[in-house]
Formats: C-alpha cells, structure tokens, sequence
C-alpha cells in the first residue's frame, strides 16, 4: 500500500496515552501502544478529531518551515476567508494584508477568488451527469478520504474537480509568469485552517502533484499578524497588488452552506464528522431519495471550526457574513481572473482517480475474512464488551480485530488478563509486562 | 455463519438498522461494493415492509464465501395476492405510512431487481416470509 501523508502528530513528551483521541476517532486509527497514542496512517483520513479532544495539546498539526518561504524571489501567500475570520472586526482586511506582506510574502491571494470559476465548473458537471446523482462534494479532504476508506461504494458519486484552492494556485502562478517570473522563483504557499488540507496538498488524490508549494498554519498566522500589529509604528504599510474582488458567495463558500446555496435542486449540507458519517450510511443505502447535491465537510461549522482556528467559531462566521453582505451591496466587480477563466476550466477535472482503499476488509479473500469474522466473533463472546480502552484499542470490537489480524495480543484486554493470572497461565509479572508494552515502561515504576 | 436481527413492527425510526449492519458484515468480507448495494437495497426493502405492514419478524442471514441468503420473517397479516403485490406502484399503505415517505408500492419490485432469487411465503393472518439470494461473483 502507499504510503498517506497525514500532518496530525503526536509529541511523546505531551502524550499520556489518556485514549481520549482513541475514542474520538471516528475511522478506529488510533491505538495506545507504549503509552502513546499511535495513529495507522492507513485509516486516518485527517478530519482533526483526535487533536481537538485532546486535552494535553499532545496532537499538533505539523507545518513547513515558515522560512522556507525565503527560498523563492516572489512569494505568493494564498489566503482563505476563514483567515480574516479570526480577527476582531476593529483589524481591517488592509492591515491583516499588509501584515502578510510585512512578513515576507510578495502577493496576497484570497483563495476562494476562484470560486466562482469552480461553481461554474460543478454546475457544468452535475448537469451533464445526471445518472451520477446525489453528487457529493469534493471540498474536504477529511471527507474525500473517508468515502475512500470508508465508503468507497461512493466515489463514483464524488465530484472530481480540482478545489478553489488548487485554481487560484495554479491562477497565481500564470499571472506572475505572464508578468515574466520564470517558474522557479515562484512559490505559493497556503494558510490552512486544518490538517486535511495539508494533507490534500501533501499527498493529493486524484492528482500527482499538488500547484501549492506549502503550507502554514492559520495559527502561525494570527500570531505573527498579531504581533505585527502591536508592534506597529503607525507608518502606512504598502498596500498590496492581489487583492480583488470577491463575490458574495465566494466569501461564504467556505463556511457551512457556501457550496450547497449555490446550487440548484435538492442540496443538503452536512458539517461534523460523524453526522457525515451518519449521511453516507443513508446515501449508501439508498434510503435517501431524491437528493441532487450533499455538501459535507468534516468540522463543526465548516471551515470556521477547523482545528488550527483561533477564534471562537461563531464569530468567525459572523465576520465573514457580514463581509459577504457587504460584497452584495456593491455592484459585481471584473475580476483580474476572470482572464484566466477559459484557462482554469480548462483544468479544473481532476487528472487522476480517486482510487477506493477500504479499511473494513478483514481480508482480500471473501473465505479467509470469513474465517476471520468467526473468530472475531468467538474473541467478542468472551470478552467483556465494555470499550474500556484499556487494551489500547477503542473498543472491545476493534480488540478482536486487532487480534485477528495478528496486530494485538487478546491478553492485552485486562479481564483476560486476570483471567489467565488465576488459571496460572501467566505469572502476576508477565500480566504487568503485557500492560507495560500498552502503557509504557514507566508507568509502574512507581508502584514496584 | 449466520447473523440474527430483530424488526419490530411500526418502530420507523430503527427501520433500516438491520440491513445496515449486514452492510457492515459485507463490506468486511471485501465483498464488491456494487453487490453489497444491490443486497442492502433489498434487504431495507423487506425490513421497511415488516415496520409498515407487520408485526414483527426477524431476519436471519446467512453467509459463505459465494453468497448471501437473507430469510425475513413475519408475523402479520400476510399477503392474500402475491402476483398482485408484486406489481409496481400496489400499495395497502396507511395514510400514516404514507406521511413517512413510504407507500410508493415499489418495495418488492425493487426487491426482485436486486437478488439474484427471490421466495415470498405468506399465510394471510399469520405472516409473510421473505427469501432473498445473491451471488457475490456476477
Ligand atoms: N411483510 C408484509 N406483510 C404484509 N403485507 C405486505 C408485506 N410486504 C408487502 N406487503 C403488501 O404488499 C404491498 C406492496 O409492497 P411493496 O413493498 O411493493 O410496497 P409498499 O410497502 O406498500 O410501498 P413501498 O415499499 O414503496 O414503500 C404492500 O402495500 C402490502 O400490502
Ligand atoms: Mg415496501
């Protein structure tokens, strides 16, 4: 199997092996091994679960060196709306740009510039394609990931076009081209608000390479935006070359119902992980009818709730519908990529599949998962069924899945372990042994 | 290896649990998820049909490595014409079932489409049962 990129981490120094995030997440990628949590890169689809339960700050989304920026002449920061989000309505979109280009970057870019090139794009897909219908949006990696693995009877259904993100990346680098910048001094790098992106940019599906150069996280941003502007010495910053206009749906598009309001017929939207989850189940079994378009994303309220946001996720929406009305009242602007547009459509199919790499399967062979299902079901008739976590899997299921397919020891589970103490079995030492290789050498130091 | 569910008559809102947990079996096994979807279409259908008309029933399913027997089972009010309820768009649908979105007639026939074989049994005043076969390899 290939190998994922995923950005979610976990620091051993932080990391207790509380099983929190265990729980959390909703494809079971998570184990507690040594005392750490343990992330299958297989079976993690970057949704940020794990690093929003958290309560230790042990999950972090890993992001490029900010300084590699330095390695291209011009420096293209791509902005999502989201980014304007998390400041106080008193910091003006000019002085957030003029902090970026402060930092370092040459041009600003707001992503979702391209959006209305791509709603375009999804409107001419959907229509030509009626038998492909409900059509789910592709937006969200977290999303794309896991109809992968865990749907991948879905994909057909998928939307496969390149995102605002990869449009206005791939826009920004003609302009400057076109303006005489050879290839190689450009670099675009993008303020994301999440790991999946990251991980969307880092190891993309349905695509080779990703247009994006790297990323930074929105974090990072506001800290370094924040601190410019204490600092500042109220001399007028330069004001910066990319920025125009941004229709009113491009604004909200990012938010919950940005995608579906767009379209015409039956469109739902769908935020948070697991009632996405829920929503698939039922498009998978065909017990919803009549749907035309199913927008999901995986964080609670969108993009607005990603987990590298800052500021409380109401506010950030309020801000940015506020700026979307503000867009509504003024007339339609002609946009600089509005040029570019016959160019984008040109590309905005994903080149590649989005390839199904289901994590259910007990086995490629239908008689040999069998047998594995027996026994599953032989483990699950004599274990406890409390989903202690103990064992360091998150479920008692997951346990004898695990041991099944030789990934786990079933005296891991603490009532077998007893079990096999009082049988004589194993000696009191061997069952700390086991429990030490769950839960770290050090953990029963202090009780010997 | 055999699984065991439960459909309660009436209970709409658990209507569809049981096929979606022979999804999960499935997809387990690595069974072609174009046959999957063929097979839980009809077994919602048969477990809606026990909800909307009957009392309560059980599905038994049972597996091996080519295929997939699914017997629903009922205590109801039975099916007099089978030919007749068998046809597209004949429904005794409640205006009740009606107000869930259900009624269309279409459950059986939608049934006979996505099995490979397909046996209904029905003791009017006793119960309906409903066996459904699908091969895994087309
Ligand atoms: N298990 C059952 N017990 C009693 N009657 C049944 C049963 N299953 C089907 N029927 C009868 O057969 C008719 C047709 O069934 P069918 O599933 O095709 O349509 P429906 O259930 O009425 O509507 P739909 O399935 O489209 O929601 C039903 O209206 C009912 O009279
Ligand atoms: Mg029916």
């Amino acid at each position: 199997m290939e190998e994922f990129y995923h950005a979610l981490k976990v620091s051993p120094k932080a990391c207790t092996g509380c099983t929190h995030c265990m729980v959390a997440c909703p494809t079971s990628a998570i184990r507690v091994r040594q005392g750490l949590a343990t992330i299958d890169a297989a079976a993690c689809v970057d949704c940020g679960m794990c690093l929003k339960t958290c309560q230790r700050r042990a999950i972090f989304v890993e992001q490029d060196d900010f300084n590699r920026i330095f390695h291209f002449n011009h420096r293209v920061v791509l902005l999502p709306s989201v980014v304007l989000g998390q400041f106080a309505g008193e910091v003006s979109e000019e002085q957030i740009f003029a902090e970026l280009i402060a930092m370092g970057f040459t041009r600003v870019v707001e992503t979702d510039r391209s959006v209305d090139i791509l709603a375009g794009a999804m409107r001419e897909y959907m229509r030509t394609r009626p038998h492909l219908r409900p059509f789910i949006s592709s937006f969200c990696p977290a999303v794309v990931r896991l109809i992968q693995v865990r749907f991948p009877s879905m994909i057909d259904h998928v939307i496969p076009l390149k995102q605002a993100l990869d449009l206005s990346a791939i826009h920004a680098r003609r302009q400057l081209e076109e303006e005489g910048v050879p290839g190689d001094q450009i670099g675009v790098f993008y303020v994301t608000p999440c790991a999946a992106k990251i991980a969307a940019i880092k190891s993309p599906v349905g695509e080779e390479r990703s247009p994006v150069d790297g990323v930074i996280n929105m974090d990072f941003i506001y800290n370094k935006v924040k601190m410019g502007l204490t600092r500042k010495d109220k001399t007028p910053l330069p004001r910066d070359a990319g920025r125009g206009y941004l229709s009113p749906e491009a604004i909200a598009w990012t938010l919950s119902e940005g995608e579906a309001s767009s379209f015409e017929g039956r469109c739902l939207a769908i935020d948070e992980i697991h009632n996405v989850i829920d929503i698939l189940e039922k498009l998978e079994n065909d017990e919803l009818q009549d749907i035309d378009f199913v927008e999901l994303r995986a964080c609670d309220h969108s993009c607005a709730g990603g987990a590298l946001s800052t500021n409380n996720r109401f506010l950030v929406i309020e801000r940015l519908r506020s700026r979307s009305k503000a867009s509504a009242g003024r007339p339609p602007e002609e946009d600089e990529i509005g040029k570019h547009a016959g160019f984008l459509r040109e590309q905005v199919l994903l080149p590649g599949k989005i390839t199904p790499r289901s994590i259910e399967k007990l086995d490629e062979d239908t008689l040999v998962a069998m047998e594995k299902m027996q026994k599953i079901q032989r483990i699950m008739s004599i274990i406890p069924r409390v989903d202690c976590g103990a064992c360091g899997a998150p479920s008692c299921k997951a346990l004898a899945r695990d041991v099944v397919q030789g990934k786990a020891k079933l005296s891991q589970c603490t009532f077998m372990q007893k079990v096999l103490v009082q049988e004589g079995l194993i000696t009191p030492d061997e069952a700390i042994e086991i429990a030490e290789n769950t839960w770290g050498k050090n953990r029963f130091n202090h009780h010997k | 290896m055999e699984f065991h569910y439960h459909i309660e008559g009436g209970d709409f809102s658990r209507a569809g649990s049981a096929s979606s947990e022979v999804k999960k079996i499935l997809k387990q096994l690595n069974v072609d998820p174009r046959v999957i979807k063929r097979v839980v279409v009809a077994l919602y259908e048969a477990e809606v049909n026990v909800v909307a008309h009957a009392h309560e029933g059980n599905m038994t399913v049972t597996l091996d490595p080519g295929s997939i027997e699914a017997v629903v089972e009922d205590k109801g009010p039975g099916i007099a014409d089978i030919d007749l309820a068998m046809q597209e768009g004949y429904s005794t649908a409640s205006p009740r079932v009606r107000e869930m979105g259900f009624g269309a007639g279409m459950g059986l026939p939608n049934i006979k489409k996505n099995c490979d074989r397909l046996d209904i049994k029905s003791v009017v005043n006793a119960g309906t049962t409903v066996k459904m076969t699908t091969f895994f390899t087309g």
